[in-house]
C-alpha cells in the first residue's frame, strides 16, 4: 500500500507516494533519481549505500523508507556546492587517490563526513573504524584513510 | 632518465571527480525506454536430469512479458571450449546452471514468477572433489565433449605439460630436496557493483548491449555467434561497457546472463535489464580457481637451484572458461622464477559438479606463488640457507633467455629483494623473534609485465582526434574498471603529442566508436594502450607540423599586426612572414607550437589551436585524425612444447611481512608490509601506489581469511558477513611501498605491467613470516586462526 512520505532531502522538503515496504535507498534512487547512492548488497554489510538521517551514517538499503519521516537526509548530491563544486571531502578523495571503481567512494565519503562533523581532526585508527562498515575492494583502504585525514590539511598520524 | 612533463607526477585521475560526486554512471543506473527487468532461475540440484519445466503459472502472472527456457529457445552454445549453453537442456551439472528466464515490468514480479515456475528434476550422482572426479566409476559430468564424441573421463581437454632439462638426474644430484603440499580455496572477486547488462534491438535487429565486461570486442564476436544461432547471421552486435565498479577477471567471458539478455530482449522487442543481487554474484559468477599443488625444489651444497618439479590439480567445475588457460600463466614463475636449469610442470583441469571457475586478478600466479614461495623457504631451512640468500642467489637478472624462451630483459629482481630486506629488517629481525612470537618473511614474484598473448592477436587500438579548440579525444579499446587505464592513457598522450592533460578527453568502452583491442587483462591496459598512443600521437604531429609549416609564420604575423594595433609603438620585426617552413623545424609542448631554433622567442609562438583552426576552415582543409594498433613483440605459446616469448617484458618485485602471531587466539597481525616492484617506470605516481596497496589488501584476505565455502557444490557464504574481504580496520598497518625503475626498451616511456602482481606473492610473505614467528607452515590458504591454533596445539 502506498503512502505519503515526507522529509527533508538535501535540504530541501520533499514528499513521495512510497509503499509501506520500500527502503530508503529504493526511494532515492527510483524515485528521486538520486543514483549517486548505491547498492553493493542490498543487506547493509557493504556500506555503499550510506546516507546520512540526521547526520547519522545508516545503511540506507536496510533503512525502512518511513522511519525518515520529518527526518533530514543527506546523500553523496547534497554534498555538492553551486557549479558543481565538490565538498572538501570529496575534492581529498580526488587529490589522494582514494578513488578507484568509485563504486564505494559515495557511501564511502558519506562515512567520513559523518566522522569530520563530530571529530574534524581524527586518528588515522578513528578514520579506519569510522569506515569499518564501508567495504573497497580496490583501494586496500590506504588513500582512503589518506584522504580522509587531509580533507582538513591534517597530516598522516602513523606511518605509512 | 628522460626528463618528461607529465608522466611520472602524482595525478589525480580524471574519472576521480564524476565518481566523488556520485555521478559517474553504472549498470546499475542506467535505464532506457520501456525496460523490462530479467531474472534467471538457476538450478535445484548439483546434477540432475530435467524431466519438465512448467511455465504456464509464470506467464499468467500479470506483469510478466515473456518467459524462456532451454526448450522454446534456440541453442546458445557459451564458453572457452563450447561446453556450456546460455539455458540447459536435458540436465543440470551445478547449482547455478540456468534453467528459465523471465521478464517483467518491474524487477519484484519477474522475481515472484520465477517461483511460479515448476521444473520436475530427476537428481543424479554428482561428485565435486577433482581427485574423487578422475577415479574410475565416477558420475560423468559431460557424456560428450563439445564435438558430440563420448567422453569416458572427467579431464577436462586443456592439457598443460612443461619440461625442461633431465629432472631426474638433477634430482639424483641434489644435495637438498625440499617438499610440499599446497592447497589455495575459491576466491569471489567480490567487485563493489556487481554484474549485469541491458540487451536491446533495434527494428534491423541490430543488437546493443551495455554490459560489463573486460573484453568488448571479443564479447561483440561472441554476441554476434549468438545472433547467428538465433536466425539473426549477419545482424552485428554494439558493445557498451558503462563505468564499471571493478572487475578483476570477472568480465573475461561472456555470460549466461547476458545471453539470457538477449533471448528476452528478442522475444519482447523490448530493452531487458538483468542485474545480479550479491547473493547471485557470489553464486552466478566464475570466482578463482582452487589449486592442489604438489611441489619439490633441489638445490647444490652452494645453494644454486637444481631443479623443480610441480604437478597440479585445478577444480575446473562444471563448465570451462577462459580460466583453462591460467596454467599458461602460471608456468612463467614455475619455469623461469629463480634461474632453474631443470623443470617439470604438470597440470589436469577436471570437471566437477562445483561452480565453474575463472581467472581473477593475477591469472593462476597467485596460487603458483603460494606453492613456489612457501617451498623455497622449506628448501632454504633443509639447505641451512637463509630465505633472502637463496633468493638473491638466485635471482633473475637481466639479458637472459629463461627455459620457456620468456626473453627477460629489464629486472629489478635484486633490487627488489635488497629493498624488502633492507626495509624489513631482515638480517635484524629473522630467526630472532620465536620467543616472542614474531617473525619476518619475504616472497618474490615473477609476471607478464608487456601484455601476454594468450589470443592470436595481442593488439590495442588507439583512434586521436583534435578539434578546433586544440582539444584531444583519444579513443580506446580497452577498458578502465577502477585500475586507472584512462588516466595513464591520457597522461601518456599528452606527454607524447606535446599537450596538456587537461586537454585530452579518453573515450573508452564501445564496440562502435572506439578502435579494436583484444581485452584489458593480463595487467596489459595502460602498456599496450600507451604503447599506441605514442604511435598515433607521432603521426599526430607529423600532421600538425605539416599544417604548421604553412601557416605558423602567417598565424605569427597575423598576432604581431594585433599587438601592433593595440600598442601602435610595438615594431614588427622583419622575419620574412611568408615563408613556408620546414615541418622538422617545429616543436609542440604544452599546447603550444614553436621553432626548436626559437624555444625561447616569445614572438615565434602558435598555440596548437589556432593551427587546427586554419586546418579546418582553409580551402582544401584537412582534420587531424589518426590511428596506431599496437602488437607487442611477443609469442603465443607453442602448443606442444609450451615454449615461447609470452610477454614483451617481464615484472618482478618482491614483498615481506614482519608478523606477531597470537599464540592464545591463533591469529596473525600483520605489523609491517613492504612491497617493492620493478614497474619499470611510473606513469601516475598516485595510481600506481593505489594498485599496489589494493593488490596488496586483496593478497592479505587471500593469507588470512578469504574462502569461497561450499557443500555438496552449493555456496555457503553468498554475502559479506559470511565471505570476510579485508575492511579498513584489517589494514592497521604500516604499508611501504618501493617502485623500482627499470626502464623498459618495450614499455611506453619505459613502464611495465602493474595491474595484477600486488597480491601474487603477498600470501606466501605472510606465510614465510609466520612459519619464522612460531616454526608453523601452513600449507592450505587462507591461515585461520582456527588453523593455526590448531597447528600449535598439535606441536605442544
Amino acid at each position: 500500500m502506498k503512502k505519503m512520505l515526507n522529509f527533508v532531502l538535501n535540504g530541501s522538503e520533499v514528499s513521495a507516494e512510497v509503499e509501506s515496504h520500500r527502503m530508503l535507498l529504493q526511494v532515492l534512487r527510483e524515485q528521486f533519481q538520486l543514483t549517486g547512492t548505491k547498492e553493493g548488497c542490498g543487506q547493509g554489510e557493504c556500506g555503499a549505500c550510506t546516507v546520512l538521517v540526521e547526520g547519522i551514517p545508516v545503511d540506507s538499503c536496510i533503512y525502512p523508507a518511513f522511519e525518515v519521516t520529518g527526518k533530514s537526509v543527506v546523500t553523496v548530491e547534497g554534498l555538492l556546492g553551486d557549479g558543481n563544486r565538490l565538498h572538501p571531502i570529496q575534492e581529498a578523495f580526488v587529490a589522494n587517490g582514494g578513488i578507484q571503481c568509485g563504486f564505494c567512494t559515495p557511501g564511502m565519503i558519506m562515512s567520513s563526513k559523518a566522522l569530520l562533523d563530530g571529530v574534524p581532526v581524527p586518528t588515522a585508527a578513528e578514520v579506519r573504524r569510522a569506515l569499518s562498515g564501508n567495504l573497497c575492494r580496490c583501494t586496500g583502504y590506504v588513500q582512503i584513510v589518506d584522504s580522509v585525514l587531509k580533507t582538513h590539511g591534517v597530516t598522516k598520524a602513523e606511518p605509512v | 632518465m628522460e626528463q618528461l612533463r607529465f608522466i611520472g607526477t602524482e595525478a589525480p585521475r580524471p574519472d576521480a571527480p564524476d565518481k566523488a560526486a556520485g555521478k559517474a554512471i553504472y549498470i546499475h543506473d542506467l535505464v532506457r525506454p520501456a525496460m523490462l527487468y530479467g531474472k534467471i532461475k538457476f538450478s535445484s540440484f548439483a546434477h540432475a536430469r530435467i524431466k519438465s519445466i512448467d511455465t504456464s503459472k509464470a506467464e499468467r502472472l500479470p506483469g510478466v512479458r515473456a518467459v524462456i527456457t532451454g526448450y522454446n529457445t534456440p541453442e546458445i552454445r557459451i564458453g572457452f571450449i563450447k561446453d556450456n549453453f546460455a539455458l540447459k537442456k536435458g540436465k543440470v551439472r551445478q547449482f547455478r546452471d540456468e534453467v528459465a528466464a523471465v521478464a517483467a515490468i518491474d524487477p519484484d514480479i519477474a522475481e515472484e514468477a520465477l517461483e511460479l515456475i515448476d521444473v520436475e528434476y530427476e537428481e543424479l550422482p554428482a561428485v565435486f572433489d577433482p581427485e574423487e572426479a578422475l577415479k574410475e566409476g565416477a558420475p560423468l559430468i559431460h557424456e560428450t565433449d563439445p564435438r558430440g564424441k563420448p567422453k569416458t573421463d572427467n579431464l577436462v581437454p586443456v592439457p598443460w605439460k612443461f619440461v625442461a632439462g633431465d629432472l631426474e638426474k638433477a634430482k639424483a644430484e641434489s644435495a637438498y630436496v625440499a617438499e610440499g603440499y599446497f592447497t589455495t580455496p575459491l576466491i569471489q572477486q567480490s567487485c563493489m557493483g556487481t554484474a549485469g547488462c541491458i540487451a536491446e534491438f533495434d527494428l534491423q535487429n541490430n543488437l546493443l548491449i551495455h554490459t560489463k565486461t573486460q573484453i568488448p570486442f571479443l564479447a561483440q564476436n561472441d554476441f554476434n555467434r549468438a545472433l547467428s544461432a538465433m536466425g539473426l547471421k549477419g545482424r552485428n552486435t554494439r558493445v557498451v561497457v558503462p563505468t564499471l565498479g571493478g572487475s578483476f577477471g570477472t568480465g573475461l567471458d561472456t555470460h549466461g546472463y547476458e545471453y539470457i539478455a538477449i533471448l528476452l530482449a528478442y522475444k519482447t522487442g523490448r530493452p531487458v535489464k538483468i542485474l545480479l543481487n550479491r547473493e547471485e554474484e557470489f553464486r552466478a559468477l566464475s570466482p578463482r580457481q582452487p589449486t592442489r599443488t604438489w611441489i619439490s625444489q633441489g638445490c647444490g651444497k652452494d645453494g644454486w637451484l637444481t631443479f623443480r618439479d610441480i604437478r597440479m590439480t585445478l577444480d575446473n567445475g562444471a563448465y570451462t572458461s577462459w580460466g583453462a588457460t591460467t596454467p599458461s600463466v602460471m608456468m612463467l614463475p614455475i619455469s623461469s622464477i629463480y634461474r632453474v636449469p631443470n623443470v617439470f610442470y604438470e597440470t589436469k583441469i577436471v570437471y566437477t559438479n562445483n561452480t565453474y571457475c575463472q581467472a581473477m586478478r593475477g591469472y593462476g600466479n597467485p596460487q603458483a606463488a603460494w606453492a613456489l614461495e612457501c617451498n623455497m623457504d622449506q628448501l632454504a631451512e633443509v639447505a641451512g640457507i637463509d630465505p633472502f640468500d637463496l633468493r638473491l642467489k638466485n635471482r633473475n637478472v637481466p639479458d637472459d633467455i629463461t627455459q620457456m624462451g620468456l626473453n627477460i630483459t629489464s629486472c629489478g629482481h635484486e633490487e627488489c629483494l635488497n629493498k624488502v630486506a633492507e626495509k624489513l629488517g631482515w638480517r635484524e629481525k629473522r630467526g630472532k623473534g620465536r620467543s616472542i612470537a614474531r617473525g619476518v618473511g619475504m616472497a618474490s614474484l615473477f609476471h607478464v609485465g608487456g601484455s601476454g598473448r594468450v589470443y592470436r592477436s595481442d593488439g590495442s587500438g588507439i583512434i586521436m582526434k583534435l578539434d578546433d579548440f586544440g582539444n584531444l579525444s583519444v579513443m580506446a579499446g580497452g577498458i578502465e574498471m577502477g585500475q586507472g587505464f584512462i588516466s595513464a592513457l591520457a597522461l601518456a598522450s599528452a606527454e607524447s603529442l606535446g599537450i596538456t592533460p587537461d586537454k585530452v578527453t579518453v573515450l573508452t568502452g564501445d564496440t562502435a566508436t572506439c578502435p579494436w583491442d583484444v581485452g584489458t587483462h593480463a595487467s596489459r591496459g595502460a602498456f599496450t594502450a600507451c604503447n599506441a598512443a605514442i604511435m598515433a600521437a607521432r603521426k599526430a604531429r607529423e600532421k600538425i607540423f605539416r599544417l604548421a609549416s604553412e601557416h605558423f609564420m602567417p598565424r605569427v604575423h597575423f598576432a604581431l599586426k594585433l599587438k601592433k594595433k593595440k600598442n601602435p609603438s610595438f615594431e614588427i620585426p622583419d622575419l620574412n612572414w611568408e615563408r613556408i617552413c620546414d615541418p622538422s623545424e617545429f616543436e609542440l609542448k604544452e599546447n603550444v607550437i614553436y621553432l626548436k631554433e626559437e624555444p625561447d622567442s616569445p614572438l615565434l609562438r602558435v598555440t596548437l589551436e589556432e593551427i587546427l583552426r586554419e586546418a579546418h576552415f582553409k580551402e582544401q582543409g584537412t582534420m587531424i585524425v589518426t590511428e596506431a594498433f599496437y602488437d607487442p613483440c611477443n609469442q603465443m605459446l607453442d602448443a606442444r612444447t609450451c615454449r615461447g616469448n609470452l610477454s614483451a617484458t617481464y615484472i618482478f618485485g618482491a614483498q615481506g611481512a614482519e608478523v606477531e602471531v597470537d599464540l592464545e587466539t591463533g591469529e596473525v597481525k600483520i605489523l609491517n608490509f613492504v612491497a617493492a616492484h620493478d614497474v619499470g617506470r611510473v606513469l601516475n605516481q598516485q595510481t600506481i601506489k593505489g594498485q599496489i596497496y589494493g593488490g596488496i589488501a586483496q593478497g592479505v584476505g587471500y593469507a588470512l581469511f578469504e574462502e569461497y565455502r561450499s557443500s555438496k557444490g552449493i555456496n555457503l557464504n553468498p554475502n559479506f558477513l559470511d565471505y570476510k574481504i579485508v575492511s579498513a580496520p584489517d589494514m592497521d598497518f604500516p604499508v611501504h611501498i618501493e617502485c623500482v625503475e627499470t626502464l623498459d626498451r618495450e614499455g611506453p616511456f619505459g613502464a611495465k605491467g602493474v595491474g595484477e602482481p600486488g597480491l601474487v606473492p603477498t600470501a606466501p610473505a605472510i606465510a614465510n613470516a609466520v612459519y619464522d614467528a612460531i616454526g608453523i607452515r601452513i600449507t592450505d590458504l587462507p591461515m585461520t586462526p582456527e588453523k593455526i591454533l590448531a597447528a600449535i596445539k598439535k606441536i605442544r
